[in-house]
């Protein structure tokens, strides 16, 4: 790992400083300093069927210096270039917060202060990503850790030796950074990889070591997997041949998650080509699986208007075209409920474990 | 049963509803006590031509003895002294010791009072709560006698009891003085009496008023309009404005002989060729005796009369105050940048004519604004700029007195609320009061207010109000949203500046740390600061921000405050004292705006024509406003009392 890192931060230091040549260029020539940003938004996303995944299209939105509205949004670009090139000079990581609070101060003779919130420069980070085409890994920017791991599966941490077999019911702490330089994956010997939606379904699985059963590895995202726990999953994917099968709950966020974890986001679909496993399986909740497995009317519960608008969006979406999933969807949108995961306790607490995931497995019961 | 059936005197009825009247608590009788006595005196003034000077005097009156704080007393007497043109010997007793018994009542013209309920209520309550007569002394000219009564009323038959009847000396050459004793309660705030009186000098700035409060301080409004209001002509009832019953009443008191003469002379608006055409349409002889139609002939008539097509009354009998009086009231209570006033045509509402005038005074006034060089404080997150989420205060006006009680109940103050102040640049969460420094003044006069109830506090909303009020408060409105948007742009391209300025220096500091420090700063600050000002404007951004000065576009009736000076109605504002001295300045001071009063009221009034854009202030009005709005009030009594100026101090300017 200490070979490769320094050529390739160099890259990326190199394209945080010409940030600053944009502006002395266009000083020098009097013009107005413009960086192009490409639009993270449904408008400039594209499916490609034939990779099955959702790709960034073209558009780019100009950010100019000498626009009242945009300004105060370039001069924040530049302090969060200067931070990011800070980090790489010195071959640290940091969170987002912490990027927020080392790039807020008052401006000098002023009431205003640079950032107000978090929420101003989370985005500009995820712009300076696309427009210089370098990963968030790339800039020394993790996310929180806040996935898990168990089975047979041996990682190389740091020079430890982590083996998820022997990790107990709480398994390995996804860090957010699992490139092959902080994370080596020693080997793998399960047949397949779960990814479930809720930890507290996870945790179901983990403490009746389904996964010793049924050799295969557990992932949680814990909601929507975070960018560490959908590379580890495409990498054990990819270098291990695994099978993903997404276990979520049957609601339109639920299809959302697996679209995320299979095509890409739209807010990241830079990155889909890093991230997605488009062989990924959608395992359950499925609206069928309430009549399926017997679930009583009962521990369903209510769509709710927003719920009723998300799933009409996602028929809409390219990659839900597929028959089946026009079917799965539209099914739910007619009951008019969604189940948790969690209701499944209603016939077992191990109705999961002992039931439920055996039948689908073997039934080979998925969607694509 | 029919043994216990008997007659209620009126005065009983009200002795068992006193709430119906305004004295629900002790706070509030006190209140309604000046409040009825002050509004007795004006009316009086005004009705007789005099400028009036009304000095309002309240007293602990302690119970035991020791002497108590006014926030604790439980008793009060209450002074008002006029300068008015006295009540004859004769009626002293019946003014004000007879329930319902008054000038005002019975014909339709424009007053404070309307009931003639008031003063003798006022001193009813006195007499239960205190078992102390009303004590008057009135004087109707230097040449008569100044009389001295104690009244009391008989509440049983309604009628006055006299307790003592004397001449006196008094100092006065003419005037009524009234003494009442009451229960009541002394607090500031919301709703006092000392709000009252502040408000009652904005809508009344021909008037005089010094008030002694009870914790011995004296405050002095002065007068800074030197013109009586018009007085208003009395009509006759308009056929639209009239109930059924009341036409049977006027049918039996009618002087005339015929039903066509009667329905000429007894209304308005009806002439001798109309009167025919009704009697014709209600199948009435124009010839039958009034006393002599029968009710279901009445009836008919009645209907006809509601049918026919009647002029609107004649709005002589209403006298507004006036946009310049409003501006004047308004600019000397209250610090504000930016002041207007509307007055309404006049307009009708079940056959009463009404005025509707909205005002409005915006702003904290210069002295208040935040100082530039503030040090900056860093805000931490989740804080602000500290930007005042304040909401506008509304004061109401019925016939110039002021309603303190039951705002949400008025047709005025519904009006503001469904008036969409942001199109003017004010923000206004729904169903609330627009947010700011903003006092808004509405004002409704009219022969007949209509009022929610006898004790005179919310205007009932008759949609023929309601849309009067609306059209006046966007007028208001309009101009104010000019007057922001025009200090807005100014701000906006500074502020646009202003930015580029601060964030070329962050954006520098940037670029010269990722290019590992050894930029030439200085050179990349120069060519952004270049690139800055040929973007915005450059040279004539300084123009827009008023350094070259542009007068209020247009806005008439409106007077603007800035550091500067004043614009607009200069000619208004330069008659107003210069805040400084604080309560109790010396009577030389009183003198000066009375010598010159005439003459410049006049002139002030004949040199600003409506219609004419105002202009901006003359180098001399502006030294004065600024002597006027720098001037320290804590400095009152060293406060420039010059013999050539009529900017004498008299009232500190306040703001609520």
């Amino acid at each position: 790992m200490a070979q490769a890192k320094p050529k390739k931060n160099g890259a990326v230091a190199k394209k945080l400083i010409g940030m600053a040549d944009v502006v002395i260029s266009a000083a020098q020539r009097s013009k107005d300093p413009t960086f192009e940003i490409p639009i993270r938004a449904l408008s400039n996303v594209s499916f490609n069927p034939r990779k099955g995944l959702i790709e960034m299209g073209e558009k780019k939105q100009a950010r100019t210096f000498f626009n009242v509205g945009m300004a105060k949004k370039f001069m924040q670009t530049m302090l969060v270039a200067d931070a990011l090139a800070e980090l790489q000079q010195a071959d640290l990581t940091t969170s987002l917060r912490e990027i927020y609070y080392r790039t807020k101060h008052t401006i000098q003779d002023s009431h205003e202060n640079t950032f107000d919130t978090q929420d101003e420069s989370d985005p500009i980070i995820e712009d300076l990503e696309v427009s210089l085409i370098a990963l968030r890994e790339e800039l020394h920017v993790r996310a929180e850790n806040s996935g898990s791991i168990v089975g047979p599966v041996v990682f190389g941490d740091d020079g430890d030796r982590v083996d998820c077999a022997k990790l107990g019911k709480g398994g390995y702490s996804v860090p957010s950074i699992v490139e092959p330089e902080y994370l080596e994956i020693r080997r793998c010997t399960a047949d397949f990889l779960l990814l479930v939606e809720k930890g507290t379904q996870w945790n179901r699985l983990s403490e009746d070591k389904f996964w010793r059963r049924y050799n295969c590895v557990l992932l949680t995202g814990n909601g929507q997997p975070p960018r560490g726990v959908r590379r580890l999953a495409r990498r054990l994917h990819e270098e291990h041949k695994l099978p993903v099968y997404v276990l979520v709950d049957n609601d339109p966020w639920g299809y959302y998650i697996y679209s995320v974890v299979k095509q890409g986001s739209i807010n990241l679909a830079f990155e889909s080509q890093r991230m997605a496993i488009p062989k990924a399986k959608f395992i359950g909740l499925s609206s069928a699986d309430p009549e399926r497995y017997e679930l009583p009317r009962n521990v369903g519960i209510k769509l709710n208007e927003k719920d009723i608008t998300r799933a009409k969006e996602l028929l809409n979406y390219q990659w839900f075209q597929k028959p089946a999933w026009q079917q799965e969807i539209k099914r739910m949108l007619t009951s008019g409920l969604k189940y948790e995961l969690d209701a499944l306790a209603n016939k077992d607490f191990q109705y999961l474990t002992k039931q439920y995931l055996p039948r689908k497995l073997k039934e080979k019961d998925w969607l694509d | 049963m029919g043994a216990r059936q008997r007659e209620i005197s009126v005065s009983e009825f009200f002795t068992k509803n006193r709430h119906l009247l305004g004295f629900d608590n002790p706070r509030k009788a006190l209140l309604t006590c000046v409040k009825e006595a002050v509004d007795n005196s004006l009316d009086a003034c005004e009705e007789a031509g005099i400028l009036p000077d009304v000095t309002v005097k309240l007293e602990v009156v302690a119970t035991g003895s020791t002497p108590v704080a006014p926030s604790q007393a439980t008793r009060f007497r209450i002074t008002v002294t006029d300068n008015g043109p006295g009540i004859v010997r004769q009626q002293i007793p019946r003014v004000f010791a007879k329930l319902l018994y008054g000038s005002k009542f019975h014909r339709m013209r424009m007053s404070r009072g309307q009931q003639g309920i008031g003063i003798s209520a006022a001193g009813m309550y006195g007499q239960l709560t205190t078992g102390k007569p009303v004590k008057v002394i009135s004087r109707t000219g230097p040449r008569a006698a100044a009389h001295y009564f104690e009244v009391q009323i008989d509440t049983k038959k309604n009628e006055p009891l006299v307790h003592e009847n004397r001449q006196i000396d008094w100092a006065q050459p003419q005037g009524t003085e009234v003494v009442l004793e009451v229960e009541g309660r002394y607090q500031k705030g919301r709703a006092s009496v000392d709000e009252w009186l502040e408000q009652t000098s904005i809508a009344n700035p021909h008037v005089r008023l010094t008030y002694h409060t009870p914790e011995g301080e004296q405050k002095s409004y002065p007068r800074t309009y030197h013109e009586l209001p018009p007085s208003p002509k009395e009509i006759k009832p308009h056929p639209y404005g009239i109930e059924f019953g009341a036409l049977l009443k006027m049918l039996q008191d009618t002087k005339s002989h015929t039903v066509a003469s009667f329905l000429a002379s007894d209304f308005c608006r009806v002439s001798t060729a109309l009167a025919e055409e009704i009697c014709k349409a209600a199948k009435i002889s124009p010839t039958a005796k009034p006393r002599e139609v029968k009710p279901q002939a009445a009836e008919t008539l009645y209907k006809s009369l509601q049918t026919t097509k009647i002029m609107a009354p004649p709005t002589n009998c209403i006298s507004p105050i006036g946009e310049k009086a409003i501006l004047s009231g308004l600019y000397k209570q209250i610090k504000g940048e930016f002041y207007t006033a509307v007055s309404r045509p006049p307009a009708v509402y079940r056959g009463y004519p009404f005025v509707i005038e909205a005002g409005l005074a915006f702003g904290k006034g210069p002295e208040e604004a935040p100082k530039p060089q503030q040090a900056a404080v860093p805000l931490a997150e989740g804080e602000d700029q500290g930007n005042d989420t304040e909401q506008a205060r509304v004061i109401r006006y019925a016939n110039r007195v002021p309603l303190l009680y039951q705002q949400s109940a008025c047709a005025t103050f519904k009006a503001v609320l469904s008036t969409t102040w942001r199109n003017y640049g004010v923000s206004q969460s729904r169903g609330a009061l627009p947010a700011g420094p903003m006092v808004i003044f509405v004002h409704m006069a009219s022969v007949w207010v209509p009022f929610t109830s006898e004790s005179k506090e919310a205007i009932a909303d008759y949609d023929e109000i309601q849309k009067e009020i609306t059209l006046a408060l966007r007028e208001a409105g309009r101009r104010l949203g000019i007057f922001l948007r025009r200090r807005e742009r100014a701000a906006s391209e500074f502020r646009r500046r202003n930015i580029f300025e601060l964030y070329i220096e962050e954006v520098v500091a940037a670029c010269n740390r990722l290019k590992g420090g050894n930029l030439p700063t200085e050179k990349l600050k120069e060519q952004l600061h270049k690139i800055a000002s040929s973007r915005t404007g450059g040279l004539k951004t300084d123009e827009a921000l008023g350094k070259t000065g542009a007068g209020p576009e247009g806005l008439p009736h409106s007077i603007i405050v800035t550091a500067e000076g004043i614009e607009g109605e200069t000619e208004v504002a330069e008659h107003v004292p210069a805040p400084g001295a604080g309560a109790g300045t010396s009577a030389a001071v009183e003198a000066a705006p009375a010598k010159k009063a005439p003459a410049t009221g006049k002139r002030a009034v004949a040199t600003a024509p409506a219609s004419k854009p105002s202009r901006r202030a003359s180098g001399e009005t502006r030294k004065a406003g600024q002597q006027e709005l720098f001037a320290d009030p804590a400095g009152g009594k060293k406060a420039p009392v010059r013999k050539t100026s009529s900017k004498a101090a008299a009232v500190p300017r306040k703001r609520k």
